[in-house]
């Protein structure tokens, strides 16, 4: 299958692969740690050894935004993948069996998406202690399962009364069989688009909890980094600027490549 | 009109029965969570006595059941107790010093949302396939993507540091100059979901055969697109406004904190992380609440909107 390029694939994708790098290698080409003192060059503009000036207690803001990519992406990355497993498993997997256990399912999605996830979110971390990056995940994953339980069990429904489906079972594969092998292949494509979104979602939620100071204190985050931003904003607007910018161009990336996936995967949705 | 009075006795009933699931549900977990109540509240330096009081005080030594019997008493009579920070305040009263705020950002968030969405989505629809629907389609893009984390801070830089024409945000900032941006900010992102609904809904709408009707019967093109296809296009919208109404209610608190501002969000927040219960638990409920009356305010506009739709 070609996937044409458009506009949205050569902004998003070049964005992803930024952040995807950053995350990887961020930590290691930072040209400071990123909790170095410098307390003479506190809050300074841009200049050649701070190339994005410095926060507070002159910290290099460059490889704070370095090194906190690699938090957003362990966080994004574990949040997708417990929330996918999860959601394909509740959503699509009591869809296919049926009967009371669809139902309950079905009902408590439903329930959940009219509460507003990010209290949720924000309940669970600010009920731990000292909330680490484990707790974050799982504090994402509450509420973030529920958009792939309803992905999966949609196209669950969409496929399992299909002829290869029908032509699966009469040849004796066993349920277990039929749901990873023929059904799931087949569900794939809005799961993925689910998921790019999902990522982005995650960059964001991180970097919110971090803001709201609900971060996991030792690593840096742009969440942290904004928050410092905010409250020095009357004096020096770049540094919140900075780090928005670099949660926006994240989740703008993610939001880019997940609309053009969405379109390409789905003949149906091509206008 | 029976039906109307039972319908909505029917759904009030459902409503208070989920209200009551969320109380027990943040019982529940509250009993999950490790740790006395009264330690978060004494401190470390408490006597044993003062402990002992403290848990008789709270019947923490009756039986679970007996337990949950106070808690839904006390929500029910005293509104969830009083703050154990704030020991001269029930937890209602510190939820009514915050709600003004909260809803005055919601309403007028969500306003600038349809002020934005419905005339952007009215020109993409009528235009498709033109330069002017892509446009449409790149703002409501980045309407969706990009962050309040950011938005906020860059309408601060503009227009109170670079530009200063609006306050700077913080406690002594009040009236309607002070809602100006926070409500930007968070009707942004729902304006460019909201666009992108109305869009696809319009187009939709304005194949159906009772448009091409309206057109046979020399209807102006502004009546027909306003009056009989904007109208049967909300329906779907109406669910997505309601959800956005519902959304705002808490997760306003990143906004709320940018522009220094109270609300409910940010007094879950605060409570939740000094362990003040009774305050916490009072928010979720009042919450999940308005979540309740909302739904049930979006399907009664169903009703008035499309007269398909029977209340049954």
């Amino acid at each position: 299958m070609m996937l044409r390029l458009d506009g949205r694939a050569l902004l998003g994708l070049p964005l992803v692969a930024l952040f995807a790098l950053t995350a990887l290698a961020g930590p290691w080409i930072a040209p400071y740690s990123h909790r170095a003192i410098d307390l003479a060059h506190e809050l300074a503009g841009p200049s050649r050894a701070h190339w994005l000036g410095t926060a507070e207690n002159g910290v290099d803001v460059l490889s704070v935004l370095l090194a906190g990519a690699r938090l957003a992406g362990t966080v994004a990355l574990s949040t997708v993948t417990v929330s996918l497993a999860v959601g394909t498993l509740l959503g699509g997997g009591a869809t296919f069996v049926g009967g009371r256990l669809a139902a309950v399912v079905a009902r408590v999605t439903d329930a959940a998406q009219s509460f507003p996830s990010l209290l949720v979110n924000l309940a669970v971390l600010a009920a731990v202690a000292r909330p680490g990056v484990g707790h974050m995940v799982m504090a994402l994953a509450v509420t973030g399962w529920v958009g792939y339980a309803r992905v999966a069990r949609a196209e669950v429904l969409r496929l399992r009364d299909r002829e290869f489906v029908d032509a699966a079972r009469a040849l004796g594969a066993s349920p277990w069989r039929v749901f990873t092998r023929h059904i799931l292949p087949n569900a794939a494509g809005p799961l993925v688009v689910q998921a790019t979104f999902g990522l982005g979602a995650a960059v964001l939620a991180e970097a919110s909890m971090s803001f709201l100071g609900l971060g996991p204190g030792a690593a840096a985050s742009w969440g942290s980094l904004l928050d410092q931003g905010t409250a020095h904003l009357l004096r020096t607007p770049r540094l919140a600027l900075v780090a928005g910018g670099a949660i926006a161009a994240t989740v703008l990336g993610f939001n880019l490549a997940g609309d053009w996936l969405r379109d390409r995967l789905d003949p149906r949705r091509n206008p | 009109m029976s039906g109307v009075a039972g319908l909505l006795l029917r759904r009030l009933g459902a409503g208070l029965l989920t209200v009551v699931t969320v109380a027990t549900l943040c019982f529940t977990l509250l009993h999950a969570l490790p740790g006395d109540p009264c330690d978060f509240d004494l401190g470390e330096t408490a006597t044993a006595a003062e402990r002992a009081q403290c848990r008789r005080d709270r019947h923490l030594d009756d039986p679970l059941p007996a337990q949950y019997g106070h808690f839904l008493r006390d929500l029910a009579l005293h509104g969830g107790g009083r703050s154990s920070v704030h020991r001269d305040r029930t937890a209602l009263q510190e939820i009514a010093e915050v709600w003004p705020d909260t809803a005055a950002l919601a309403g007028s968030a969500t306003l600038v949302a349809w002020l934005v969405a419905l005339p952007l989505a009215l020109l993409a629809a009528t235009r498709p396939g033109t330069r002017t629907d892509a446009a449409v389609g790149v703002l409501s893009l980045l309407g969706m993507a990009l962050p309040s984390l950011w938005i906020g801070p860059l309408l601060i830089a503009l227009f109170c540091v670079v530009i200063p024409v609006l306050p700077f945000p913080g406690p002594d900032a009040s009236g309607a100059a002070s809602l100006v941006l926070p409500s930007i900010t968070l009707g942004s992102g729902l304006a460019g979901i909201l666009t992108r609904m109305a869009r696809a809904s319009l187009r939709e709408v304005l194949r159906e055969p009772y448009i091409a009707a309206a057109r046979a019967r020399g209807l102006s093109e502004f009546a027909v697109v306003v009056k009989h296809g904007l109208r049967s296009a909300l329906v779907p919208l109406l669910t997505v406004g309601g959800a956005q109404l519902s959304a705002l209610l808490g997760g306003a608190v990143i906004t709320e904190k940018i522009f220094d501002r109270r609300g409910l969000g940010s007094l879950l927040l605060e409570s939740i992380q000094r362990r003040d219960t009774p305050v916490a638990i009072a928010c979720v409920i009042v919450v999940a609440a308005t979540v309740v009356l909302i739904q049930l305010a979006v399907d009664l506009a169903y009703a008035a909107v499309d007269p398909r739709i029977r209340m049954e």
